[in-house]
């Protein structure tokens, strides 16, 4: 038996990242209850320095080979790219931004101790791990790992009776989709005889796909993956998770986790079953439909705005695998159009990164000890209580709607472009029609600041930090809607095959 | 007729008695031992089949872990045996036809094109590797990554379990030697100078 040491290069952030949740474990021991500071500093360096080293390491493995930018080791279990590395890259800056958001929300709650840091920045850990997993059982680890954290963080607030039902909620049906992705995966390995994802990918295109097994393991992995996306039929969990969770929980659940899973859709649909594709991308245009009709229209009737947002962003899940269907064009097979629409795929769940950080931002900003800003009605008036942060929402509302010239229309726009050139014209109005009809709870909000009366005298408090980030969050919504061919420059760069 | 025929007829009759009793034992107490005994005699055939390292996880995860588990939270309840027996022949019908679904299912899947004999054949196994040796061996090298990240998963379960339970008691009687030790006389004691009083 030979065995040859991996390279363990590649995955320097990760590595990185774990010895450092080691270390912070070992270091709160030995802290005193009034200098939490330093866990949270701590954990922002962690993160910080792994995007520097996403960026050496990336780098890197650019230099030794411009053209080849897919390398394999830990025995083809992990994968280094491009597209891992970018999206890594957003994901330890989401979970850094959702940090500093949440901060003085969980300190305010007593809810700030080292095991809710460590929980984020495993959670953080499982994402990396899973986006740049192309093996079955690293991306099920993976998986487990970022889901796991959320369950224990969902639930974190333990007297309050919402938390813990919606963690509980949330762990069961988290276990079910576990448990089919795990069959689905069984399927295909009995199917194909193998767990690495390119390995399958040859097995298929040398045996052909036409297989019963290899269909049904398909499905189950896609009800897997559709339940960790939160699309329709498997959105069930979102909203109460989303309404039950902390605040400062709920944006790290809304955000970083939908890259992760979109990179996980991406692995396993595009990079492994490919030669499924006429069967997989039917399904996703249910999925995708489902989602765009039922999240705009429900998201109308909610008064909670975090269960707005919630519905908000099932339906902007179905724009992303929208643009994830489109890269298969039956008659011209796999051409440079097919890379623009997997490109778009990833710039709308960027964009969506962004506004989804900056929206549950602003109702953490709104919020304060003793009081969750969680009704639309609370937003009432906020233009005379503060017109700087009034117009923040107001960006981030009409990017949420898809007004130009914010990122979320042109996120639009790429994905529904994609769309009508794969040639589903009725998809594409579909879309428009739903988009214009989830228009109108956007702008409710919009209209709500500006021309209702305030009911709450109290000015708004929060650190400059907060305010600072929460900000620059949000003008790097309007100002990558102006410089929207530079992101899409990378994303399409970042996908090059 | 082989010895290892002999042996697989054993370990068979024995493990299907015991599973009987596993059903039909009135002691639920008894109920467990006897699965105990089906779960001997199933590490048994799977050591037959060369596949030593499933027989030693099955004595020690089931046997040694699950079943104690399972023995300590029957002894603990107070269960009421005749409650549990009432409606038996009502749920028998109803009993039966799962367990015709799971026995067809089971053919189904053994018998059919993909996952059948034919299709799934018993791999070689080299002479003097043993099983329990080639995972180790994968464990630690091709899959060692995976592993890695195992243990993670488990320290988040620490740290979930930690945060959701760990709570400090309010209202705990426990005694703080420190404080016991540190207390003075004024704490405790009260001098009061009162006016003399007379009692005639």
């Amino acid at each position: 038996m030979e065995f040859m040491i991996p390279d363990f290069r590649p995955a320097m952030p990760e590595l990185f990242m774990a010895a450092m949740i080691v270390l912070i474990l070992l270091v709160t021991t030995f802290i005193k209850d009034k200098r939490r500071s330093v866990v949270f500093w701590l954990c922002q360096f962690t993160l910080l320095a792994s995007i520097y080293l996403l960026f050496q390491v990336d780098q890197e493995y650019r230099a030794v080979d411009t053209h080849v930018l897919l390398g394999l080791t830990f025995s083809g279990m992990y994968v280094i790219d491009s597209f891992g590395s970018l999206l890594k890259g957003f994901v330890c800056l989401a979970v850094a931004v959702t940090l500093q958001y949440g901060r003085v929300y969980m300190a305010e709650r007593k809810l700030d101790s080292p095991e809710y840091y460590l929980m984020v920045l495993c959670c953080a850990l499982g994402m990396m791990i899973l986006i740049s997993a192309s093996h079955f059982v690293t991306m099920y680890l993976g998986l487990e790992l970022m889901s796991l954290s959320l369950y224990g963080l969902v639930a974190i607030n333990r007297d309050n009776i919402g938390s813990t039902e919606a963690g509980m909620k949330y762990f069961v049906l988290g276990a079910l989709a576990s448990g089919l992705l795990l069959y689905g995966m069984s399927m295909l390995y009995g199917a194909t005889g193998s767990m690495q994802i390119h390995q399958i990918a040859r097995t298929l295109y040398e045996h052909g796909a036409q297989d019963v097994v290899v269909i049904f393991g398909l499905v189950f992995v896609l009800v897997g993956v559709a339940f960790k996306l939160g699309v329709v039929p498997f959105h069930m969990w979102v909203p109460d998770v989303y309404q039950g969770a902390p605040t400062a929980v709920t944006v790290l659940i809304s955000s970083a986790p939908k890259l992760a899973a979109f990179a996980m859709a991406f692995r396993v649909l595009v990079n492994g079953l490919f030669d499924l594709v006429e069967q997989w991308q039917q399904m996703l245009m249910l999925l995708a439909a489902a989602s765009i009709i039922l999240g705009n229209l429900a998201a109308i009737a909610q008064s909670n705005i975090k269960r707005m947002l919630a519905y908000s962003g099932i339906s902007h899940m179905g724009f992303v695998l929208l643009g994830l269907l489109s890269g298969y064009i039956r008659e011209r097979g796999l051409e440079v159009d097919a890379i623009n629409a997997y490109s778009s795929a990833l710039f709308y769940s960027i964009a969506y990164l962004m506004m989804t950080l900056a929206s549950f931002g602003m109702v953490i900003l709104l919020s304060r000890n003793g009081f969750e800003a969680e009704n639309i009605e609370d937003f009432k008036g906020l233009n005379q209580r503060s017109p700087w942060f009034a117009g923040m929402m107001m960006i981030v509302m009409f990017s949420m709607a898809g007004i130009p010239f914010f990122i979320g229309f042109f996120a639009k726009l790429s994905v529904l472009q994609a769309v009508v050139m794969a040639g589903y014209f009725k998809l594409a109005v579909l879309a428009v029609v739903m988009s214009v009809i989830g228009a109108f709870y956007y702008l409710r909000v919009v209209k709500v600041m500006y021309f209702d009366e305030s009911s709450d005298p109290m000015p708004l408090k929060a650190t400059l930090g907060f305010k600072a980030v929460l900000s620059i969050n949000i003008l790097a919504i309007a100002f990558f809607g102006l410089r929207s061919n530079d992101l899409m420059q990378i994303c399409a760069l970042a996908l090059r095959f | 007729m082989d010895f290892t025929y002999i042996l697989f007829l054993l370990f068979g009759t024995i493990m299907t008695i015991a599973s009987i009793c596993v059903i039909t034992a009135r002691n639920p107490v008894y109920a467990a031992l006897f699965l105990v005994l089906a779960f001997f005699n199933a590490s048994g055939i799977w050591m037959l089949l060369h596949a030593e390292f499933l027989a030693i996880a099955l004595v020690l995860v089931y046997v040694g872990a699950v079943m104690v588990l399972f023995l300590f939270v029957v002894m603990m309840l107070d269960i009421n045996i005749d409650r549990l027996r009432q409606g038996f022949w009502s749920y028998l019908p109803l009993g039966l036809a799962v367990a015709a679904i799971m026995v067809f299912e089971m053919a189904a899947v053994v018998s059919g094109k993909y996952f059948g004999l034919e299709a799934m054949p018993q791999p070689e196994t080299a002479a003097g590797i043993s099983n329990t040796k080639s995972l180790a061996w994968l464990l630690f090298t091709d899959y060692v990554y995976p592993f890695e990240i195992a243990s993670f998963v488990l320290l988040v379960a620490m740290l979930a379990a930690v945060v959701l339970t760990l709570r400090h008691r309010k209202g705990n009687k426990a005694l703080d030697p420190k404080v016991q030790i540190e207390v003075k006389r004024e704490d405790r004691v009260r001098v009061v100078t009162m006016a003399n009083e007379r009692h005639d």
